[in-house]
């Protein structure tokens, strides 16, 4: 047994601009356990439903995260949806679907580009940003913000994807797919990337299953679990199937990850095709909400999960936002265990980590 | 696994325009429906306070002695939930973002001396319309009265 | 479009998640029978309201996506046994239960000892601070 020592690894680190801090106990060179904190920016955001009603509630979970902001405005209306027993018209459910797929697809090329970064491959990190700023224009085409979108209320949504707006996003997502092509083959077949990344960050099915880790993280392990199957907003009337790997290692989260972003064109043409011809958008919502549910969602980094108890008043009792981060940091710290210290970086961001939105 | 996989479209970034604009040189197109910042028809405002309640940011303030109202813009998150309460719309979301500053500051925005007057105007033809209608009536039961 | 299904207020959410309420000292037994069925384990987070702590431990199944949710409901006095021993995941939920709801877990494998979140408020969304004053004032 070589001399133990122990590393500090962020709040503050190159690899990437979020506050998780890890202890890393180290061998030589070799890690032997990681210790994780988080909460150097807690916000306290649940604690504020006391103050706020439920209505604008939606607007301040929306803010929990940057980057899925879209999915956590939808997983909050679809729970208190579902305490009110509220029929959401079916385009706005499919306009739901499009935003979500939209957002998962920024949030994915957002993480291939840090990923090319952390790796050191500046070029490729560049040209995944380049592609994302295609989605991000969309977003902004269609909802009026660039990252995060407001356009959820409780019963629908605000705004319609008119069809100018969707033959743009049909013309923009092809040319985007035809861009993925180009960096999919480096991704997959270049030498540089692949000795970074096969092999190392190994986690196997069993501990996934243990450690209750989520979303492309579990799916790259084997474990075929895709919330959309739920079949909340729109996703009942898409044709997809979970896309798993059984590598288990980094190359896999980036294989995953990729193909899943093939697959959210795929869901957005579908529910393109499949809008309804009736343009209402939204359901008048009466009173307030009394009872209490459970939902989840599938975001870009996994499951999320939302609680909440309403009383009867305008103020709930308590709204719970369970982020995908915060399933996947013990998961983290198990893949970390017996590996070189020079990967840590690596593999923190192959959890696609998103610590300011685990500090709700 | 094979080397140089990104080398053809390495040189052809080489030749490539640039992909990002020279702001501010060169202008922006904001899309249409874009939510850029809150702008307020303040004489259409009735002082409600609709829009302070609704605020996720508490960025709004309305004082209704002096008939005012008040955003601060860097606590403000565009969100636009201010625009779809305001029973009067007189509230609207318009492109262009906030432009980076060096303090934070509250704008203030006042209603017009003319509409002031207006109201000010509206408020006592109301006032004399109802001492009008009153004494109407008044009059109509002291006439009943004296005809019983 | 003319074959699809009506969508319903997404029925199969809500047949799929299921909440069973069970007491305090059922929840190990409980947890370890879902375990053994090859559930995942999900979440657990905490509520306080009604002057209680409203635990939720939430499993949940890979095949059918179904959650079921274990309801424990205790005062803020009373101490509940970890679950930590024979599911590791439980770890930062309940360290996170502990440090913002100030909810007494007892035999946490790794206790964290306030160290996950690094807040200066004990207990931010636990008993609210004016009636642990009253109670002391009481006491």
């Amino acid at each position: 047994m070589g001399k133990r020592s122990v590393i500090p690894f962020g709040p503050q680190h190159p690899v990437l601009p979020e506050p998780i801090h890890l202890d890393l106990v180290v061998e030589d060179e070799r890690v032997i356990e990681a210790i994780p904190s988080i909460g150097f920016i807690h916000r306290g955001l649940e604690g504020l439903v006391k103050k706020k009603d439920y209505n604008t509630m939606t607007y301040i979970v929306e803010r929990t995260c940057g980057i899925c902001s879209f999915q956590h405005g939808m997983g909050y209306c679809e729970t208190i949806e579902h305490i009110m027993d509220v029929e959401v018209p079916d385009r706005a459910k499919l306009l739901r679907t499009i935003w979500a797929e939209l957002n998962r697809m920024h949030s994915h090329l957002l993480w291939l580009g840090l990923l090319a970064d952390a790796f050191g491959f500046e070029n490729l990190f560049y040209q995944c940003w380049r592609i994302r700023e295609k989605v991000l224009d969309l977003h902004e085409l269609t909802a009026g913000a660039r990252l995060i979108f407001s356009v959820n209320t409780i019963g629908g949504v605000k705004r319609d994807i008119d069809e100018d707006k969707q033959r743009t996003i049909l013309e923009t997502l092809s040319e985007v797919e035809k861009e993925l092509k180009v960096i999919e083959k480096t991704f997959f077949y270049d030498y540089t990337v692949e000795s970074r990344l096969k092999g190392v960050g190994i986690l196997s099915k069993e501990k996934v299953h243990e450690l209750g880790c989520v979303g492309p993280f579990a799916r790259a392990s084997g474990l075929a679990v895709d919330l959309r199957k739920l079949e909340y907003a729109g996703y009942s009337k898409i044709d997809f199937e979970p896309i798993t790997s059984n590598d288990c290692d980094s190359y896999a989260r980036c294989y995953v990850r990729l193909k899943e972003l093939y697959q959210s064109i795929d869901i957005i043409r579908q529910a393109i095709a499949k809008l309804p011809a009736d343009k209402t958008l939204s359901t008048p919502v009466k009173g307030n909400p009394n009872g209490e549910f459970i939902m989840r969602v599938e975001q870009p980094r996994g499951e999320a999960f939302y609680y909440a108890k309403a009383n009867g008043t305008p103020y709930l009792d308590r709204i719970r936002v369970r982020t995908p981060t915060f399933a996947n940091i013990a998961g983290l710290c198990e893949m970390l265990k017996n590996t070189e210290l020079a990967d840590v970086g690596l593999l923190v961001l192959t959890i696609d980590p998103c610590i300011s939105c685990t500090e709700r | 696994m094979a080397i140089l996989q990104f080398a053809t479209q390495a040189l052809k970034n080489l030749f490539l325009p640039p992909v990002t604009t020279s702001y501010p040189a060169s202008e922006i197109k904001y899309p249409e429906g874009s939510r850029g910042h809150v702008e307020i028809d303040i004489d259409n405002c009735i002082s409600c306070g609709m829009c302070v309640r609704s605020c996720p940011s508490n960025a709004l303030a309305v004082d209704r002695a002096n008939a005012t109202w008040s955003i601060d813009r860097f606590d403000c998150v565009a969100c636009g939930f201010c625009v779809d309460k305001c029973p009067k719309k007189c509230l609207k979301m318009v492109v262009g973002y906030q432009t980076p500053e060096f303090e934070k500051s509250v704008a203030t925005y006042k209603k017009s001396e003319e509409q002031l007057k207006k109201e000010a105007e509206a408020k006592a033809a109301a006032a004399a319309k109802a001492a009008e209608i009153a004494k109407q009536k008044a009059e109509a039961a002291a006439k009943a009265k004296a005809e019983e | 479009m003319d074959e699809t299904v009506e969508l319903k207020t997404n029925d199969k959410v809500r047949q799929l998640s299921k909440i069973e309420e069970i007491p305090a000292s059922d929840l190990l037994e409980r947890c370890l029978e879902l375990k053994r069925e090859g559930l995942r384990f999900s979440q657990a987070c905490a509520a306080y309201y009604e002057d209680k702590f409203h635990l939720t431990y939430t499993f949940s199944n890979y095949e059918t996506l179904e959650a079921l949710s274990l309801r424990v409901v205790i005062s803020p006095e009373e101490e509940i046994h970890s679950i930590t021993e024979f599911i590791p995941a439980a770890l930062f939920y309940e360290n996170e239960m502990k440090e913002i709801f100030g909810v007494k877990i007892k035999l946490i494998t790794n206790d964290l000892d306030n160290k996950l979140y690094r807040i200066n408020v004990e207990a931010p969304l636990g008993v609210p601070q004016e009636e642990k004053k009253e109670e002391e004032n009481n006491g």
